[in-house]
C-alpha cells in the first residue's frame, strides 16, 4: 500500500515500463527477457514504441503479434522456427536485446548465475554460466533484480558469468566490440553504466523510494548524480494495455509486491 | 543390411569406465532417461560426463558414477537446479568443467568436424577462462588481429541421445520442436547410441513427419534401443510432456537421506520395465489420493 503513489500504480508497475524502456529504439531484433517484469516489458515496449521487436515463445519458435503473459500454446502464431542452434545464430550475430536476472552484480556489471562462494567448491551451486559469457560480448544485455540488496549488489560478484565493463576492456577489443551492458532494473531503480569509468550509476528510482534506501541496499559506492529523477510513470494507454491486455491476473504483483 | 537394435543390457555392455559420455537433450527435456538408469545399474564408474545437463547429470552424479561434468548448466527447468548436482557440487564430490553453452555447441562441432578447436567471443573477460586455465585463446591471423577464445573440441568416445522414433539400421526422427544438439553428440563420438520411443519400419518414418524431423542420419548410429517412455520424467513431445509431479518428487526426495533410500528403492534398484510399472503406480497413487482429498 506504501508503495502504490497517486495514481495507484505498482512498484511492480513501474519495474514492468522500466524493463520496456531497455528495448525503446530497437529495431527488428529478439528479445529475449526473464522473470516477469522484463516478458512483461518487452511485450508492452512490443505493443507501443518498438513494434517491430520480435518475441519468442519460450520454446523453439518466434512468435508473431503479442501475445499475454501464459497464453496457452495453442493462442500463439508461430512465425519462425527457432531452436536453440539458431538461437546462437542470432546471438553471434547480434540481433537480439536481452534482459536476464542476476543472483549477483557488481559495480561495474559483471553478473553471477554460475555459484555463490569460492567455484571450486561453492557453498550454493547455482544454474551455472549458461549462455551469460556470450551474450554480453554479442549483444546488448541488461539485467533484472527483483530483489535489490546488499547480498544481490556486490562489490565484486564470486563467478564472472555476464562480462562487465572492466572485465571486457582486459580481455581486448574482441570483447568490447559488441559489448554492452544497457541498463540494471531492480524494485527499487534504475541503473545504467555511467558512472566513472563505466561503473553503475542511479539513473530513477521507483517513485516512494529514497536515494537513501536505495545506497543502504547497495553493496558498492553507488555513482549518483546530484539530482535523482523518478523512473517515468506509465501513461495511461500502457496502463491500461499492462492491466487489461497483458497481464490481467496481476502475476506483476507476485514478482514485486504492491 | 545391418539391424542395429540393441537392448539397453547391450548398450551398457558398450561402456567403459573412464570414458567421456555425452547426453543428448537439453535440461529436463528428451533426455535418455532409461539408459542413464540402465547406467546407474551397471558397474560403471569414473565417467566424465557432457550433457546440456538435466536430472541425466544429477542422477549420475548421486550414484557416484562421475569423476568429471562438462556443463554450461544444469536445470530441471521448471526447478532451477537439480538437487544432487548441486550436493556433489558443494561436497566438492565431482571435477568440473564450466563453459558457456554456445561454447559447448561449438565444442561438439569441432570434434564433429575433427579439428581442434572453433574460434569464439564467448567467454572472453568471463571466469570460464579462470576455473578452466586449460583454455586457450587464439589471434585472428588476418588483419583485424582480434584475439577469441579457442574452444576445444568436445571428443566423446560414447554418445547417447532420445527420438520419438527410429528405424532398426539406426535413422533417428525428433518429433518436438527442438532436436538440441543431438546430432553434434553423436559426430563427436566414437560409439554412438540412439534411444527411442518407438521402432518402426523405415518406410513409416516419413508419415512421422516432415523430411526435417528425420535429422539423424544412420551415418551417425551405431546401436538402436526401443524404450517406450524412455525420456520419462523428462519432456519427450508430442509423445508426453514433462511428469512435473513425478520431477517435483524426485527434488522433494533428494533433500531427505530416507526419502531418496526409498524413492531408489522403488525406481532405481528395478529394471526398466519395473521403473515404468512403478512410475505408472505413483501416478496412480498421486491421482487417487487427490480425488480423495476431493471427496472428503
Amino acid at each position: 500500500m506504501t508503495t502504490t503513489t497517486d495514481a495507484g500504480i505498482t512498484r511492480a508497475e513501474y519495474c514492468v515500463i522500466a524493463c520496456a524502456e531497455v528495448f525503446r529504439g530497437d529495431g527488428e531484433v529478439m528479445a529475449s527477457a526473464f522473470g516477469t517484469a522484463p516478458a512483461l516489458g518487452a511485450r508492452l515496449a512490443a505493443l507501443t514504441f518498438a513494434p517491430d521487436l520480435v518475441l519468442t515463445d519460450g520454446d523453439a519458435a518466434l512468435v508473431a503479434g503479442v501475445p499475454p503473459l501464459g497464453a496457452p500454446p495453442a493462442d500463439l502464431v508461430l512465425e519462425s522456427h527457432m531452436p536453440y542452434r539458431k538461437v546462437f545464430d542470432v546471438v553471434w550475430s547480434g540481433r537480439r536485446n536481452l534482459i536476464m536476472m542476476a543472483s549477483q552484480i557488481d559495480r561495474t556489471g559483471n553478473q553471477n548465475i554460475s555459484a555463490i562462494g569460492d567455484w571450486a567448491r561453492p557453498t550454493a551451486q547455482l544454474v551455472g554460466v549458461r549462455g551469460a559469457p556470450g551474450n554480453t560480448v554479442n549483444h546488448p544485455t541488461s539485467y533484472w533484480v527483483p530483489n535489490h540488496s546488499t547480498r544481490s549488489f556486490v562489490e565484486q560478484v564470486d563467478v564472472v558469468s555476464g562480462v562487465g565493463y572492466a572485465r571486457a576492456g582486459a580481455a581486448g577489443p574482441a570483447a568490447t566490440r559488441f559489448h554492452e551492458i544497457r541498463a540494471v532494473v531492480s524494485n527499487l531503480g534504475v541503473f545504467d553504466f555511467g558512472g566513472p569509468d563505466h561503473t553503475m550509476r542511479l539513473r530513477s528510482a521507483h517513485p516512494g523510494v529514497t536515494v537513501e534506501e536505495i545506497r543502504s541496499a547497495t553493496g558498492f559506492e553507488l555513482d549518483v548524480p546530484a539530482a535523482v529523477p523518478e523512473t517515468r510513470r506509465p501513461t495511461d494507454d500502457e496502463l491500461a494495455l499492462l492491466r487489461d491486455v497483458l497481464d490481467p491476473r496481476s502475476l506483476r504483483d507476485r514478482e514485486v509486491a504492491p | 543390411m545391418t539391424d542395429k537394435r540393441l537392448s539397453l543390457d547391450d548398450l551398457v555392455g558398450e561402456l567403459r569406465s573412464g570414458m567421456t559420455i555425452g547426453i543428448g537433450g537439453w535440461g529436463s527435456r528428451r533426455k535418455p532417461m532409461a539408459a542413464v538408469r540402465a547406467i546407474l545399474r551397471s558397474d560403471l564408474t569414473n565417467l566424465t560426463v557432457a550433457s546440456y545437463g538435466g536430472p541425466d547429470v544429477g542422477l549420475l552424479c548421486a550414484a557416484g558414477k562421475v569423476k568429471r561434468v562438462i556443463y554450461g548448466f544444469v536445470t530441471l527447468d521448471s526447478i532451477p537446479t537439480d538437487p544432487h548436482f548441486k550436493a556433489a557440487r558443494q561436497r566438492g564430490a565431482v571435477e568440473a568443467t564450466e563453459v558457456d553453452e554456445g561454447m559447448f555447441y561449438l565444442g561438439l562441432l569441432a570434434a564433429s568436424q575433427r579439428i581442434p578447436f572453433l574460434p569464439t567471443r564467448a567467454g572472453l573477460g568471463s571466469d570460464v577462462l579462470r576455473v578452466n586455465p586449460g583454455l586457450r585463446t587464439v589471434t585472428s591471423p588476418y588483419d583485424d588481429g582480434e584475439e577469441l577464445v579457442a574452444m576445444p573440441a568436445i571428443n566423446l568416445d560414447a554418445a547417447i541421445v532420445h527420438v520419438n522414433r527410429a528405424d532398426q539400421r539406426g535413422s533417428g526422427q525428433i518429433l518436438g520442436p527442438d532436436p538440441f544438439f543431438d546430432e553434434l553428440f553423436l559426430g563427436a563420438a566414437v560409439r554412438r547410441f540412439v534411444t527411442t520411443e518407438r521402432l518402426v519400419p523405415t518406410d513409416e518414418l516419413p508419415a512421422g513427419g516432415p523430411i526435417q524431423t528425420l535429422s539423424i542420419s544412420r551415418l551417425l548410429t551405431d546401436g538402436v534401443v526401443e524404450t517406450p517412455g524412455g525420456a520419462h520424467f523428462t519432456a519427450c513431445v508430442p509423445d508426453y510432456g514433462r511428469d512435473e509431479a513425478f520431477q517435483k518428487a524426485y527434488v522433494a526426495a533428494a533433500g531427505e537421506p530416507d526419502a531418496w533410500a526409498a524413492f531408489h528403492r522403488r525406481f532405481l534398484e528395478v529394471d526398466e520395465a519395473g521403473y515404468q510399472r512403478a512410475r505408472e503406480e505413483a501416478a496412480a497413487e498421486r491421482a487417487s489420493a487427490t480425488d480423495g482429498g476431493g471427496a472428503r
